[in-house]
This record gives structure tokens, C-alpha cells and sequence, in this order.
């Protein structure tokens, strides 16, 4: 079994509120990030998939199909958006670092061929990050 | 959802690594220049990584502000600007960075209640770093 991570990166806007809260909580709850306005980030994406070596070709995953599989289902569809207006999941889930990681985890999952997804890393800033392993 | 959440922190400070149990040749030995006899210092960076269920109603494991307070009180102002060797941690054991990482660990653990607490791993520096867990 072997371990291959892929790095890409992407800056997307957001904001964090809860129609369920006061104003008054989103504030205390959210801090700056409540900011109606939104703000950005640059975040960078790390993806790692796991698989044998195919002894063929000496790869756990076809690099090219992993990056294009990467830039159509993740980056085409959250670089340079705003999070919560033009990214669907975000309708209904407040896009923090957490939600984000699990949204792009079930945008890849089942739309790798050969190799199995293992972790998604995503860095909001690089000293904060999150992984999502896929876990209940 | 289990997810783990990662938050990176640095902070300064000295030591100097030195066993009374053993002969002035012996920690010479075993721990080399970082036995000098009046210590040198590193910029640490640690990496504390929580784990738990995302909030439904905020998208969140914890309040960031919260593991943000706890580091900083119970980690940074009792490790940064000091010399290791000297604060009550260390009076018995050698601060190797392998000690500090499980004593931030066993202090983090006793202080920080919001999430899980699954790792720290510190670096030395960009060339080497540890990690605890249980």
C-alpha cells in the first residue's frame, strides 16, 4: 500500500452565519468572521489517496487523471467563488474549514478509478488546518 | 463527521541537555554540543491537532478562540522566553524536545476540554519533530 498526496491550491470568499442565531450570537459565536461582507482566503488543498502500485506502470494513481479529476470537481467550482452563494453545499452548512474539508471529501469520493481516497487536508491559513479522513 | 483540526503555534526558548545521572564525559557523549555547558535555544513550532463531531449549527469541532486561550495560557506563557531547564517541568527530567512534547500533551490535556485532544508534534527545527499522543 502506498500514500500519494497531491497539492493544489485555491482562494475563495465566505462568511460565517447561522439564520438561526441572533445577530447578537453570530457575533460572539463567529467573531470577525460574521462579517456580513465576507472575507478570503488562499487555501491550500492537499489530497491523499492510497492504493497498491500497479506493477505495470509503477503507479498507485494516474497523476494526470487525479489532477483532472481535482480541478473539475473541486477547483473549477470553488476557486475565485464566494463559498456561500455560488458553492451549493453551502446553502445549507456554514462554510468553515471543517465543512469544507468534508464538501470536497464527497466531491472526490467514488470518482477515483484505481486508487482510494485516504485523507483531504485543507489549510484555511498555514497555521490552521483540518483533516477529514472520511470518518462517521 | 469526525474531523481533526490542526492549529500551528511557535514559541522560543533554552536548554541545555544534561543527565546528573551520568559523568560529564558520559553527557558529552550522549548529547554532544547540546550539552554545552551554558545551553542555546530554538524556535519551536507546535502543531496541536483536536478531533470531534461538526456543530451542525456553527460548522465547528470547538471555538477556536477557546484552544487558541488554553495553548497560550497553559503553553506559550509558561514555555516562551524561558529557559527550559529552570521551570518546575524539568527540574528532574531533560527537556529533549521527545519530554516537551508529552509534557505539553499531559498539560493540554488537563486544561483543554472543548474537543478531543489527538497529537501534538513539535519541531525543534525545520529539520526535525516530534510527535505524542496516546
Amino acid at each position: 500500500m502506498v500514500y500519494l498526496t497531491r497539492k493544489c491550491e485555491f482562494s475563495a470568499s465566505h462568511y460565517y452565519h447561522n439564520p438561526d442565531f441572533t445577530e447578537e450570537e453570530n457575533r460572539r459565536v463567529f467573531g470577525k468572521c460574521a462579517n456580513l461582507n465576507g472575507h478570503g482566503h488562499n487555501y491550500t488543498l492537499e489530497v491523499t489517496v492510497k492504493g497498491d502500485v500497479d506493477p505495470k506502470t509503477g503507479f498507485v494513481v494516474d497523476l494526470k487523471e487525479l489532477k483532472e479529476i481535482l480541478n473539475r470537481e473541486v477547483i473549477d467550482a470553488l476557486d475565485h467563488r464566494h463559498l456561500n452563494k455560488e458553492v451549493p453545499e453551502f446553502a445549507t452548512h456554514i462554510p468553515t474549514t471543517e465543512n469544507l474539508a468534508i464538501a470536497i471529501w464527497n466531491r472526490l469520493e467514488g470518482r477515483l478509478n484505481i486508487a482510494r481516497l485516504h485523507r483531504v487536508r485543507v489549510y484555511e491559513l498555514p497555521d490552521l488546518f483540518v483533516d477529514f479522513y472520511g470518518e462517521a | 463527521m469526525k474531523v481533526h483540526l490542526t492549529r500551528r503555534y511557535i514559541f522560543s526558548a533554552s536548554h541545555r541537555l544534561h543527565c546528573d545521572q551520568l559523568t560529564d564525559a558520559q553527557n558529552q557523549a550522549v548529547y554532544g554540543k547540546c550539552n554545552n555547558p551554558h545551553g542555546h535555544g530554538h524556535n519551536y513550532a507546535l502543531e496541536v491537532t483536536v478531533s470531534g463531531q461538526v456543530e451542525p449549527s456553527t460548522g465547528m469541532i470547538c471555538d477556536l478562540v477557546d484552544l487558541d486561550e488554553a495553548v497560550h495560557r497553559e503553553v506559550l506563557d509558561r514555555f516562551d522566553h524561558v529557559n527550559l531547564n529552570v521551570v518546575p517541568e524539568f527540574e528532574v527530567t531533560v527537556p529533549t524536545t521527545e519530554n516537551l512534547s508529552a509534557i505539553i500533551f499531559q498539560i493540554l490535556q488537563r486544561n483543554f476540554s472543548s474537543a478531543h485532544l489527538e497529537k501534538v508534534r513539535l519541531e525543534e527545527t525545520a529539520m526535525n519533530s516530534f510527535e505524542y499522543s496516546n
